[in-house]
Order: C-alpha cells, then structure tokens, then sequence
C-alpha cells in the first residue's frame, strides 16, 4: 500500500492546521477517512495488536476489492445492477476447493511452498476459468433482455442467483464443504515479535497486485480509455464506432471471473464453504461499492479497505457489532457525500 | 356496493374473479373446509403474506421502489411482540403495548431509510436497504440475552388465542373437501358421509380468523389507498418522475410515506405471524431467503395490482407446501441417485421456482393477474373489433 505522505500537515497556527486538513478532507475523502479510522482505532488498543488487525483488516479488504471490483464496473459502464454476483463469488470458491481437494490433493496436501504454489494457482485459475465461463452465458442468458431497465434486472439477477446457488447444490451437494489451506499458507511469520499470518500476507499482495494492474489497464491502455469514455457517455463512444456491447461483455466476464478469484481466496481464508456464502458476502460488496461511489475502481479499493479494517476493528473491540459498524460507516458516508467517496457517475 | 367496497378496481377477469372468490370462500370457512395441522398453519400463513406481499406490492408494483427491508420490518412486528409479551406477561395490554412500540420503531427507521437514499438515486434504495437488512439481522442474530439469537424466541399468547381456550362446548360439523374429492374419485357410495369431520374451536381458530379479518381488512384499505388521488400520484411517479415533479408533486414526499405506509403494514403482518406461529426466529423472520420469497409472490402474482398479491402469496405457499411431495412423487419414477433425480429432488424445488420466476419475468412481466386480464380484454375487445374492422374493409371492397 502507499504510505501516508499525504499526512504531512504543514505546521503552523491551530486556525492553518485546521484549514489544511479540511482542504485534504474534501481533496482526498478517501485518505481522510481511511487514517482518520485508522488513528481512531489506534486509540482504543494498544499498538501491536493494532498492527495485527490492520493487516487482517487490509486482507480481508484485498479479498473483499476481487470480489466488488466487477460489480462496479458493470454498473458504471452499462448501468446494470447485478445482485447475482455472490452466486459468482460461490461458484470460485467451489470451482477452487474441487481442485484442491479432488485434483490436485497431493500438492495441496505436500509441505513444500512449490508444491503448494502448484496446488494453489490451477486452483484459482480454474476458479477463474469457471466463473468466466459462467458469466458468459449468464451475461447471454439473463441480462442481455433486460439492459435499460432497473427493476427488471434486480429481479432477473435475484432470480439467476437462486438457479445458480441452487444448481451449486446440485452438483457439490447442499452442506458445507471443508478447504483445509495448504501447509506453506497456513501458520505465521513473526517480523519484530509480532506474529503476522502468512496467508494474509499473500492475500494483501494479491490483491494490491490485482488493483495495480486494474489501474494500469484502465488508466494507460486504449480498452481502459474506452472503458472509461463509456463509463463517462456510453452513447459517444457508440457514435465513434466503437462496439460498447463487446466491451461490456468483456467487462462482465472479467467481473465475473475476479469475483471466482475472490471467491476461491475466501474459501481457503475460511476453510469452509457453503453455496450461501456468496449471499453473505454480497453485503459487504454492496456497502463497498456505495461507500467507494458507483462505477470507481479506486473508490472500490478505498472502500473494500475500510469495511475490512472496521470489520476487524469493531470485531475485536465489540463482535457482536461488527456487521452494524460496517453498515453504520456506510450510512455516515452517504450522509457525508450521498455520491460515495470517490463518484464517478452523475446521479 | 360491491364495487364501492372493491373501490372501483374489479378483477376485470372473469377467471380471475373466480380464482380470488375461490380463495376468500377457501380462507373464509378454511378450518371447515381442509382437515389437518398443515393445511391449518399453511392458511393462517396465506392470511400473513396476504398482508405483507400487498404491502410489498404498494411499493414494488405501484411506485417501483425496490426494497430489501421488507423482512426487517416484519421481524420488528414480530420480535416487538415476542418481546413484550416475554416480559409483561401474556394479556392482551402487553401485545398492544409491543406492536406500539414496533410501529414506533418501523416509522422511524423507514422515516431515516426513506430520507437517507429516496433523495440521491432509486437504485440507491435497494442496495442500502439491502446492507440495513442485513445489520438488523446480524443484529438480532448477536443479541442472544434480548432476542434468543439463532433460537428465536416463544410467544405466550394470551389464553384466548391459545390452544386451551374453549369458547364452545361442543364441537361443530365440518365438511373435508379433499377427503370428498378422493372418495369421489374412488367411486365410494358414501362420500357425503366419509367427507364430514368435527371441528373443536379453540383459541387457534380465533386467532385464524383475526388473522383472516386484519387480511381482508388491510387489502381492502389497500385498494382504497391505491385508487385514491394519493395512488395515482404514485402511479405518476412509478410512470415519469421527471414530469410527476415538473406538475408540482413533491416526489420525496410521496415515496417516503408510501415507505412508510408500506413498513407499517409489514410490522402488522409481523405482529399477527407472531401470534399465529407463536414461535419467532431470525430465520423464520428475517431472513434473506425470505425477503427473496416475497419478490417471487409480488412478481409472479403481477406487480401493480394488489389482486395479485393475493394470487401470488396462495400459489407461492402451496407451492412451498406441496411441491415438494409432487418433486419426491416424480423421484420415485426416476432411476435413485441418477443426475436427473438429483435435480428434481424435494429440496430442489426452489431451483424450478427460479426458473419459473425469471421466465415470467421475461414473458409474462404482468404476472399471473396481468396475463388473466390482458386475455379477458383481448376476448372482450375481439368482437366489436372484428366489426369495426370488417365495416370499412367491406367498404373498400366494395367501392
């Protein structure tokens, strides 16, 4: 992650001190709130368990952005709202525990890193692989009907989400399925006296990875131009004679497939799997995208950070809490700025 | 009179009155009619989601707000009640006192709802109600002293809704209609006879029937609201914001007090299943599952009229009640453990249902009601067409 140069507040009277931070509260909403909870977390515990929860809390965030990043990006490019998107979340978790458990056993079930890594990555691959593959009929099937119209495609997604939960149970069977994590993921390294799950670790470098690369496309290459000219004015792009629907449809399926990666990382994050997890999930997603505004991957990132970290923050301080303090931080920044941190859309 | 009572809104079907005036006589003399603990409970359960599907539909099908909250409010009916009654004692001052204090908490919560996301985007309002639905249930589901968490919580009723309560000596005649329609089948001369069963009223039965009452009631009100000026503000909405604005209509306004109405309503329907099911869960409550059954009722039943939340809340629990013995009937013909057997199995008949759901919403978006009417004004429209068509054509012909 980015260190914090942005806090280096230029010293001086109280009255400049205060005028500054306002100015880097409305310029960077998404720092401002991101070390605002940080430091408010800070106080109430003491440092090195302080430590352990906001790389917890930055994992469970790296996992959470796989799986909401698509979401937004659908909605912002094509204006589609597609609640089926946990059922996507599930099928990567099946997808990457069948093999694991099934193909690829010995590897997972050695103790050496390199063997592990070939268990692991065709597990996430397929996972991949399979959430794509369904995206693609699912975005034929079901959604192209319904572009334009909101109401419809709340209820046709709803609708495919329980076909597709319910077809997981068909073939996987309708109880929970245990993802034992391979050897080399498991366990913890210790940097300073401070025990630091490895599995963790590698779920932060995943997905800053993830989210570097989505910057970079979006950002540096013509799909990512055209993506954002669409996001921005889909008819524009049309009129030029780009074909907005094939962009989509590309889009779609990469959500769907980074959704199956998500998915598959959460499965061996929790070690057990059920069709509904995906359900579960969905409201994290759904508060990670309203918070982070619709339609940005940069405010998705922010937002996926923060519900991980107060996740993990209220969690230890008060369990019972944490779902409230997720939406509760959800419902304080719509009240802040209605459109989300980082708005894209205009609304 | 009728129609006043209807508020001018007719079934416009003649197989959809017929459907609706089979379901009321079937509500209406239900313990009489259908033997058995299942189809008892099945037809109390109609009378709730009677309540909740309509309410559900005034926002859904009329003002084309989506809402995932539903559920919520429900559950706060129902655990209000659960609760007071878990502390005051079971009289009939304390169920008051807690569906006063439900109805409390529902008005402010969809009051905040309401201003929180009606203002910036309509889509907006699914999904915050979505992640509010959500906290609630974590919520209740967490609080194990105050709620029960995952064990939910019984609900004395008072006596005289309670299976102990007598209010006649002896027991009256019912007539079983299933049990008549099999002795028909099987050709037994004494079927009239075979059909008649005892009927004890207890306190259950009254309960039925104050569930069956605050039903009829609360959709009749419903019809009024919804063909009322403040319906038809609504409908503008549902038709064109944009203009229903520009005439002068505070938007805002309507949609969080339909909101509201709606989550007041639901509340109701949660204080009623609490009294009838007498045992609340968060599962049985609030849960997702559940929030996902009252979209297929509304949809499938038709948005936008409230007869089909009627229809829709009937099929959908017969459904849930016996399509899984017609699916464990179908698997015993298929070869066991084959992949076909697996997808027709009882527990798959959610998978069917979804199915269902999406096609209709492709094909027949209207619902049940919708198709029922648009073929009865096709039938009624096809004759004088014919004529009106056939004059100038003959004309034309002719000249």
């Amino acid at each position: 992650m980015p260190t914090t140069n942005h806090t280096a507040a230029p010293a001086g009277t109280p009255a400049r001190l205060g005028a500054s931070i306002r100015q880097f509260r409305d310029q960077h909403p998404h720092w401002f709130l991101l070390l605002g909870l940080m430091l408010a977390a800070l106080l109430l515990m003491d440092f090195t368990t302080w430590l352990v929860l906001t790389l917890s809390g930055a994992a469970m965030g790296a996992m959470l952005f796989l799986m909401a990043s698509g979401m937004t990006l659908t909605f912002g490019l094509m204006n589609v709202l597609n609640l089926a998107h946990g059922a996507f979340i599930s099928l990567g978790a099946f997808a990457g525990a069948t093999t694991l458990l099934f193909w690829l056993n010995d590897q997972a079930a050695a103790s050496s890193l390199w063997l592990n890594l070939a268990g692991v990555l065709p597990a996430l691959l397929f996972a991949v692989l399979v959430a794509a593959a369904i995206g693609l009929m699912f975005e034929w099937l079901v959604i192209r009907p319904v572009y334009g119209d909101h109401l419809k495609q709340i209820l046709v997604t709803v609708g495919g989400s329980i076909i597709l939960m319910q077809l997981i149970e068909v073939v996987w069977g309708p109880n929970e399925i245990p993802v034992p994590r391979p050897e080399a993921f498991s366990g913890a390294v210790v940097v300073a006296g401070i025990a630091l799950e490895k599995y963790r670790l590698w779920a932060v470098a995943l997905g800053v990875l993830v989210y570097a690369l989505m910057t970079w496309v979006i950002e540096r290459t013509r799909i990512g131009i055209l993506i954002r000219a669409g996001v921005e004015d889909r008819e524009m792009v049309e009129v030029h004679g780009y074909r907005v629907r094939l962009l989509f449809l590309g889009v779609f399926i990469a959500g769907s497939a980074l959704a199956g990666l998500g998915g598959a990382m959460w499965a061996m994050y929790q070690e057990l799997i059920t069709a509904h997890m995906g359900d579960e999930l969905m409201i994290s997603v759904v508060v990670i995208i309203i918070l982070g505004g619709l339609g940005s991957v940069k405010g998705c990132f922010f937002g996926a950070i923060l519900v991980g970290l107060i996740n993990l923050y209220v969690g230890f301080l008060e369990p019972r809490l944490a779902a409230v303090a997720t939406v509760g931080l959800m419902v304080a920044v719509l009240m802040w700025r209605p459109q989300g941190l980082i708005p894209v859309i205009r609304v | 009179m009728l129609s006043n009572l209807l508020s001018g809104d007719l079934p416009r079907s003649r197989r959809l009155t017929a459907a609706l005036l089979a379901i009321l006589l079937a509500l209406a003399f239900g313990p009489f009619l259908f033997p058995g603990v299942r189809a008892f409970s099945m037809m109390g359960m109609i009378c709730v989601f009677i309540i909740l599907v309509a309410s559900y539909d005034l926002m859904l099908g009329y003002t084309h707000i989506v809402s995932f909250a539903h559920t919520m409010f429900f559950g706060i009916g129902a655990y209000g009640v659960a609760m007071a009654v878990g502390t005051w004692g079971n009289s009939f001052g304390s169920v008051l006192l807690g569906m006063a204090g439900a109805l409390l908490l529902t008005i402010v919560l969809a009051l905040l709802l309401g201003l929180l996301s009606l203002r910036v985007k309509a889509i907006f309002f699914a999904l915050v109600t979505l992640a509010v639905a959500f906290a609630f249930l974590s919520l209740v589901t967490q609080l194990y002293p105050v709620t029960g968490g995952e064990d939910g919580m019984r609900v004395r009723v008072p006596r005289e809704l309670g299976p102990a309560f007598r209010p006649l000596e002896q027991s009256l005649w019912g007539f079983s209609l299933p049990d008549f329609c099999s002795a028909l089948v099987s050709g037994s001369a004494t079927a009239w006879d075979d059909a008649l069963f005892q009927v004890r009223i207890n306190g259950r039965t009254l309960m039925y029937y104050v569930a069956f009452g605050t039903a009829l009631l609360v959709f009749l009100f419903l019809l009024r609201v919804v063909n009322s000026p403040f319906g038809k503000v609504l409908q503008a909405i549902r038709e064109n914001e944009f203009r229903a604005q520009a005439l002068g209509y505070n938007t805002v306004l309507y949609r969080t007090s339909v909101v509201i109405l709606s989550a007041c309503l639901a509340c109701l329907a949660g204080v009623l299943f609490a009294l009838i099911n007498r045992y609340v869960n968060p599962e049985n409550t609030l849960a997702f599952e559940l929030m996902v059954f009252i979209l297929l009722m509304c949809v499938m039943g038709g948005m936008g009229t409230l007869y089909g939340a009627v229809v829709g809340a009937s099929l959908f629990l017969l459904a849930q009640n016996y399509l899984q013995d017609l699916l464990k009937l179908l698997v015993t013909q298929l070869p066991p453990d084959s992949g076909l057997a697996n997808l027709v199995g009882p527990e798959r008949w959610l998978l069917w249902f979804g199915l269902l759901f999406v096609l209709s919403v492709y094909f027949f978006p209207a619902g049940v009601v919708g198709q029922l009417r648009r073929w009865s004004a096709r039938r009624q429209q096809n004759n004088p067409v014919v004529e009106v068509v056939a004059k100038p054509g003959s004309q034309t012909l002719s000249s």
